[in-house]
């Protein structure tokens, strides 16, 4: 009996980690450029934006909401930058500057919908998604934005993507380390800290877990389910921004599996040290467990087609295992 | 009415949960036609006992032979299939909130396909109506069940458990949130099953349902039953037997409060409801009673800033103030420990630890940085003094019994000193040697805060009273000093309609008596 509790318990908290590993080895073995450094980086590279969106969602499921628009307000935020560098010139700054506002806009307005409106979660940002994929397109009538692009009334646009904005996307610390994999990490951290370690992240739980009931022991119900929605919506502008600077143009449909992958990373998450809910250091580590299953097939040549298949598998088995395994402690 | 009399053995049930046996051994039999009750303390295995009965958990060992045959109670469809059926305490478990009352009645001939598959709502409410009207629920069939009172889907629960006549009935704490009036319906309805033969088991908390009701009484202590009564019922002996040891009865003196903390002028809980004037002082015990919808759950509300008087203003420590919402009136000092702690003050999802320090984050932390060690040791006197029982204070809150999840959100609002603390029926679903030592813990408290507690149970409210504020139909109709009470009259102000109490003399000379 002992010994079933205990591998029971041991399997909850490090089963995902195990199998992590173990995917690690397999991929080595049957690839050994696999464990390179150098496709080490490019893995956490692509996971990186990945997981930024991931670590934005969890906010919302911390406080019992969801955000189904991180997707497209990740790729408005990267046509925003793009379009500030090239139809206007306005340097990285402005472009930088100009995307977040467009992230801190869309959680205030999610917010607004879910908070004060009291449209249930998942309707409100779907909305949302569908808007702002429509909005995207109009300003440069349904086109992509390159560096010199022929705008509508028969001109060239005369702006570029500046050194500097390229800069994050691109370039490497030391030589080794991808400026976005950085980025993604301070957040990483920032936003375990604030969630595990402040009173507001203790407080964003309990609102997820009873919300009356935080209501009546004091806490700022409304305001943190609004901290909670902007947080998601500045995350995916940041991924956005990334996402521009690293392939140096705003394209109309590269934002497409974001939303997919970001959600699975969050959901993954809650597998992680048998935390049972959502946070953010199982959300960083479940966009890399996708990553690293994703990469480790690729190079194996697996057929592209069967990898969304594969990513779902695993997100199903992960919430089933987590959840399946903890309901039964008692 | 039946004449089959149902005989029910349950023999040697086991549960062990992990290393902790919550049940070693407990067998009786019980006849139809009689109501046994259970008493035991907090954590004695109630619940448990009640879960395996209901097929809800599975015992280790054990069986329940119903005439002569012994039943599969392996899950919950199959115990009631044996004819066992069970009314939970936690009452939206027995009933879905967003159906109306007659699909609720009849919701367990709609799961196994007793009706058609085209509904006919005519149907539906004729055969809702008799099963409404047994246990004397006269409210509109259409009804959704979410827009009842706690009570009312108490009733509903009820009428629907006993819809399928059942062999086995198990009424697990069915007065906790009812009111005098409405238990007697609920008294009315026990009866009725008791004369067709069914065996009841009745758990309850209070004496006076206990003494009312019962044929038998079976005391569980620690996972045993330590007593068995046969009429004549010694009901102190059972008590006595139930906690182990003898209670004493309680006895306080009347305590003057000092000084004005929160005064409540010309406040109108309705619009059309007779203003009245309140002062809570510090050092006293303030006990608002009434029947459930009285008004005393409103002043509680309206001093929290959950609601708005119809009218009327505040003083707190002789300043004006007016609290704006439930946060508002925490910076303000004015504390609430809740009614129905599941909906509104637990946190299920946190620790013990977590579930206590909750709304004074603010104090253990630093630059929003929680300082964890700071609020264990806070955590920890808290919890002491309120004496909960845990094995950790990083266990989750749900580990505790009901009674003890209680002791902890009494304990959340003793972490700090107050100005005015407001209870809301603290004692419900808490033994009686819980409740003493949580009414003494807040008459030993109460000096320099005001203490305003909410109690439907008369002999409640006496425990602890230093003043006792009758409402009824949201106007304050009397007060009654703890040292100077008549019961008849202040048990016929709580049940007085409200064409009586203001215009009925001998009322009022009895009011006016009490005051002088």
């Amino acid at each position: 009996m002992k010994e079933v509790k205990f591998t029971r318990e041991f399997a909850i908290k490090y089963g995902l980690l195990f199998l992590l590993a173990l995917m690690l080895v397999i991929f080595s073995f049957a690839e050994p450029a696999f464990l390179s450094t150098i496709n080490m980086m490019i893995i956490l590279q692509s996971v990186s934006i990945v997981a930024i969106l991931a670590l934005g969602v969890t906010a919302t499921l911390a406080v019992d909401g969801f955000d189904l628009s991180i997707g497209s307000t990740a790729a408005f935020s990267m046509m925003t930058a793009s379009y500030v560098m090239v139809v206007f010139d306005g340097g990285t700054t402005l472009a930088i500057f100009a995307a977040i506002a467009v992230g801190a806009t869309v959680g205030l307005v999610n917010a607004f919908m879910i908070v004060k409106m009291k449209v249930p979660d998942l309707l409100a940002t779907l909305g949302m998604m569908f808007l702002l994929l429509g909005l995207q397109l109009i300003p440069t009538q349904g086109r992509s934005i390159s560096t010199g692009m022929s705008l509508g009334d028969g001109e060239v646009a005369t702006g570029k993507f500046s050194e500097s904005f390229l800069f994050l996307g691109r370039d490497r610390v030391f030589d080794v380390i991808p400026v976005p994999v950085i980025i993604m990490l301070i957040l990483a951290v920032i936003t375990y800290l604030f969630l595990e370690k402040t009173r507001h992240g203790r407080v964003m739980y309990a609102i997820g877990s009873n919300k009356q009931a935080a209501k009546l022991a004091g806490a700022r119900v409304d305001f943190y389910r609004y901290v909670a929605y902007v947080m998601s919506g500045v995350y995916a502008s940041i991924g956005g921004i990334l996402l521009a600077a690293r392939i140096g143009r705003g394209d109309v449909s590269s934002g497409n599996s974001l939303l997919m992958d970001g959600v699975a990373g969050a959901l993954i998450g809650f597998a992680v040290l048998g935390a049972a809910r959502p946070n953010a250091q199982g959300a960083a580590i479940g966009a890399l467990f996708v990553g690293v299953l994703l990469n480790g097939l690729t190079m194996m040549n697996t057929p592209y087609y069967t990898q969304d298949f594969i990513k779902g598998f695993v997100l199903v088995a992960a919430l089933m295992f987590t959840f399946g395994l903890s309901n039964k402690r008692s | 009415m039946s004449s089959v009399v149902n005989a029910i053995e349950i023999k040697t049930i086991k549960k062990k949960f992990g290393s902790n046996t919550v049940l070693h051994d407990v067998s009786f039999n019980i006849e139809g036609g009689k109501v046994l009750a259970l008493l035991g303390a907090n954590g004695a295995g109630k619940s448990t006992l009640v879960k395996i009965l209901s097929g809800v958990y599975q015992a280790d060992e054990g069986s329940v032979i119903i005439n002569g045959e012994t039943i599969d109670f392996t899950n919950p469809q199959k115990a009631r299939d044996a004819g066992i059926i069970t009314v939970h305490q936690i009452i939206n478990d027995g009933v879905i909130q967003d159906l109306s009352i007659a699909e609720n009645l009849l919701l367990d001939r709609l799961c196994d396909g007793r009706f058609s598959l085209f509904l006919s709502k005519k149907a539906l409410y004729k055969q809702a109506k008799p099963l409404a009207e047994k246990i004397g629920l006269d409210l509109p069939l259409d009804t959704k069940v979410s827009e009842l009172s706690q009570a009312d889907r108490q009733l509903v629960a009820i009428a629907r458990a006993i819809s399928d006549k059942p062999k086995l009935l198990i009424l697990d704490e069915p007065t906790s949130s009812l009111s005098e009036t409405e238990a007697v319906k609920l008294f009315e309805a026990v009866k009725t099953m008791r004369a067709q033969g069914v065996a009841v088991v009745y758990i309850s908390h209070r004496m006076s349902d206990i003494r009312l009701l019962a044929d038998q009484i079976a005391a569980l202590r620690e996972g045993k039953i330590v007593g068995w009564f046969e009429p004549p019922l010694d009901y102190n002996g059972a008590v006595d037997s139930m906690l182990g040891h003898a209670i004493a009865e309680v006895r306080h003196s009347f305590v003057e409060g000092k000084d004005d903390m929160l005064t409540l002028k010309n406040i109108q809980l309705k619009s059309d409801s007779n203003p009245f004037n309140l002062t809570f002082k510090t050092g006293e015990v303030v006990v608002l009673t009434g029947l459930l919808s009285s008004g005393c759950a409103s002043v509680i509300e309206g001093i929290f800033g959950m609601n708005k008087f119809a009218s009327g203003e505040f003083e707190l420590n002789k300043k004006d103030w007016s609290p704006k919402n439930p946060q508002h009136a925490i910076n303000s000092g004015i504390y609430a420990v809740q009614e129905d702690r599941g909906n509104n003050a637990l946190i299920p999802a946190f620790s013990i630890e977590q579930n206590v320090s909750l709304p004074f984050l603010k104090k253990f932390s630093t630059l929003g940085f929680i300082n964890t060690s700071i609020e264990k040791q806070k955590v920890n006197d808290s919890i002491e003094m309120t004496k909960v029982k845990y094995t950790s204070q990083d266990e989750l809150i749900l580990t505790l019994s009901g009674g003890n999840q209680q002791k902890v959100m009494i304990a959340r609002w003793m972490l700090n000193d107050c100005k005015a603390l407001l209870l809301n029926e603290p004692f419900q679903g808490v033994d009686i040697s819980s409740r003493r030592q949580i009414g003494e813990l807040l008459r030993t408290t109460a000096n320099n805060r005001a203490t305003i507690v909410i109690c439907t149970d008369v002999e409640e409210a006496l425990e602890i009273a230093d003043r006792i504020i009758v409402f009824n139909h949201n106007n304050m109709i009397a007060e009654h000093r703890i040292d100077d009470i008549d019961m008849p009259t202040l048990i016929k102000q709580i049940a007085a309609s409200p064409e009586n109490y203001n215009n009925t003399p001998n009322m009022r000379e009895d009011t006016t008596n009490e005051r002088s």
